[in-house]
C-alpha cells in the first residue's frame, strides 16, 4: 500500500522521445513534464500516436530514442509500477462476477482491502456485483475496467480514450475520480477526441507532422 | 506472493466455470485410447506391448490442446497488459498460470491413464509405474508448453504451430518416462535413473521455462 504524501512534488519528465512503430516514425523528439497535482489530455488526430506515448509510458513499448523517468517516486518502484494503465481493453473477465473482477485485481496489485467497496461505488456498480460481467453491457464493462484505478493507490494514471461507450453520467463518474485524483495530488494523463470534463487540465497535441506527411 | 496465489486461484475458478478446455482435453485423450485398439485389431499380446507408450502420446497431445488458450484469453481481454506493468514479474505470472494449467490438465490426464490402460490391457505391474511417471513428467509439459504458448500468443490459429514448435521440446520426456515404466516392468536396474532424470527435466522446466515464457510475452506485447 501507499500514501499520496510527497506525490505533489512527483514529476514525469519525457526527454526527447521518438517511437517507430512498423517503421513510421509516429513522433519524434517529443519532451514535455506532467507534475503531481495536473491533468494532461493528449490530443489529435487518429494515428497520431496517443495510444503509442501512452503505452511507452507504462513501459509496454519501448522508445525508439529518448527516455520517460520519473522524478520524486519510490526508489524501488519502476515507472511502470507507480502508473495504472487502461487501454482500449477493460481486463474484465466474463465468467467472474462484478465483485470477483474487483476483488481480483485489488488482491494482484497490492490494494487495501477497503478500495473495492469505494471503487464500486464510486463508478456506480455497487448494484451490479453479483452479475457475472459477461452480462455487463459495453458501457458497464468500462466502468468496471476504469475502477481498477481505484483498486490500489498508484499515482499516475493513464487513461486511453477512458470515456468511449460511456453515458453523461458515467463520463460524470470519471470525471469526478479524475479531479479527487488530480486534487490529492496526482497525476493523469488521458488520450481523447472528445472533451473528458476534467475540472482543469492541460493539452498536449500530437501529430502535426503526421498529418503533413 | 499473495499475488501470485491470486492468478493461480483466478485460473482454477475460470477453468472449472468455464469448463470447456479441460473436458476437451480429457475427452480427445479418452477417444484417442479407444479409437486405437479398434485400429489395431484385437491382439492383446501387441496392445499390451504398446499401452505405455500410446498413453504417454496420447496425453503430450492432449495436453497440447488446452495450452494454445494459456496466455490467449489474457492477452485478449486486456489482463495481460496489466499483469505485465504490475508490482508482480511477469516470471511469476507465467509461472502461476503454467501451474494452474498442470492442475486443470496434467493432473487430471495422469489420473485418467490408468482406466484407458484397462482398454489397452496394460500390464498389471505397469499401473502405478505409469501414474508415477506421468505426475513426475507432466509438470515439464506444462511449462515448457508455456513457452509455446506466449510465443503463438498473437498468431491466429496458432494451435498447429504451437504443436510444432512443442512436441520436439517433449521428446526427452517422453523418452524418460517410456524408459521408465520398460524397466520397471522387466525389473532391470534402469528404473531410478531414468525416472530421476524425468523428474530433474521437470524441475528444471518448472525453474528456467517461466523465464523464456515471461521473456516471449513481453515481446508480444510490443
Amino acid at each position: 500500500m501507499r500514501s499520496g504524501v510527497g506525490e505533489a512534488l512527483m514529476k514525469l519528465i519525457a526527454d526527447m522521445l521518438s517511437s517507430v512503430r512498423g517503421g513510421r516514425a509516429v513522433f519524434s523528439k517529443l519532451s514535455f513534464e506532467v507534475a503531481g497535482g495536473e491533468a494532461l489530455l493528449l490530443t489529435g488526430p487518429n494515428g497520431s500516436g496517443k495510444t503509442t506515448l501512452i503505452r511507452t509510458i507504462a513501459g509496454l513499448l519501448r522508445p525508439a530514442a529518448g527516455q520517460v523517468r520519473l522524478e520524486g517516486g519510490h526508489p524501488e518502484h519502476s515507472l511502470g509500477e507507480e502508473c495504472h494503465y487502461v487501454g482500449h481493453l477493460n481486463g474484465v473477465k466474463s465468467t467472474l462476477s462484478v465483485e470477483e473482477n474487483a476483488k481480483f485485481w485489488n488482491r494482484f496489485l497490492d490494494g487495501a482491502h477497503e478500495a473495492v467497496e469505494t471503487a464500486l461505488a464510486t463508478f456506480g456498480l455497487s448494484a451490479l456485483r453479483d452479475i457475472p460481467a459477461g452480462y455487463l453491457s459495453a458501457g458497464q464493462k468500462r466502468r468496471l475496467g476504469l475502477a481498477r484505478v481505484l483498486l490500489a493507490r498508484r499515482p499516475i494514471w493513464l487513461l486511453d480514450e477512458p470515456t468511449v461507450s460511456l453515458d453523461e453520467a458515467s463520463q460524470a463518474m470519471v470525471a469526478g475520480a479524475v479531479d479527487a485524483h488530480v486534487a490529492a495530488g496526482g497525476m493523469v494523463i488521458a488520450a481523447t477526441h472528445v472533451p473528458l470534463g476534467f475540472g482543469k487540465s492541460r493539452e498536449l497535441r500530437l501529430g502535426g507532422q503526421a498529418m503533413a506527411a | 506472493m499473495s499475488a501470485l496465489s491470486e492468478v493461480l486461484r483466478r485460473d482454477l475458478v475460470l477453468a472449472w466455470r468455464e469448463g470447456g478446455t479441460v473436458g476437451v482435453a480429457l475427452g480427445f485423450y479418452l477417444i484417442v485410447v479407444t479409437m486405437l485398439p479398434l485400429g489395431l485389431g484385437p491382439d492383446l499380446k501387441l496392445l499390451s506391448r504398446i499401452a505405455p507408450g500410446v498413453l504417454w502420446v496420447a496425453l503430450l497431445l492432449a495436453a497440447l490442446l488446452s495450452l494454445g488458450r494459456l496466455f490467449e484469453t489474457d492477452l485478449e481481454d486486456g489482463s495481460l497488459e496489466v499483469m505485465a506493468t504490475g508490482p508482480v514479474p511477469l516470471e511469476a505470472v507465467a509461472a502461476a498460470k503454467s501451474l494452474a494449467h498442470w492442475l486443470t490438465t496434467g493432473l487430471p490426464l495422469a489420473v485418467l491413464a490408468p482406466i484407458l490402460g484397462l482398454l489397452l490391457n496394460l500390464e498389471p505391474d505397469a499401473y502405478a509405474v505409469l501414474v508415477a511417471t506421468m505426475l513426475a513428467g507432466t509438470p515439464a509439459i506444462s511449462f515448457i508448453g508455456a513457452i509455446g504458448a506466449a510465443l503463438t500468443v498473437r498468431t491466429r490459429r496458432g494451435g498447429l504451430l504451437l504443436a510444432l514448435l512443442m512436441l520436439p521440446l517433449f521428446v526427452p520426456t517422453l523418452i524418460f518416462g517410456i524408459s521408465a515404466i520398460g524397466a520397471a516392468l522387466t525389473s532391470s536396474d534402469a528404473f531410478g535413473p531414468s525416472f530421476l532424470i524425468l523428474s530433474a527435466i521437470s524441475l528444471a522446466s518448472v525453474a528456467l521455462a517461466p523465464l523464456a515464457a515471461a521473456a516471449a510475452l513481453r515481446l508480444q506485447l510490443q
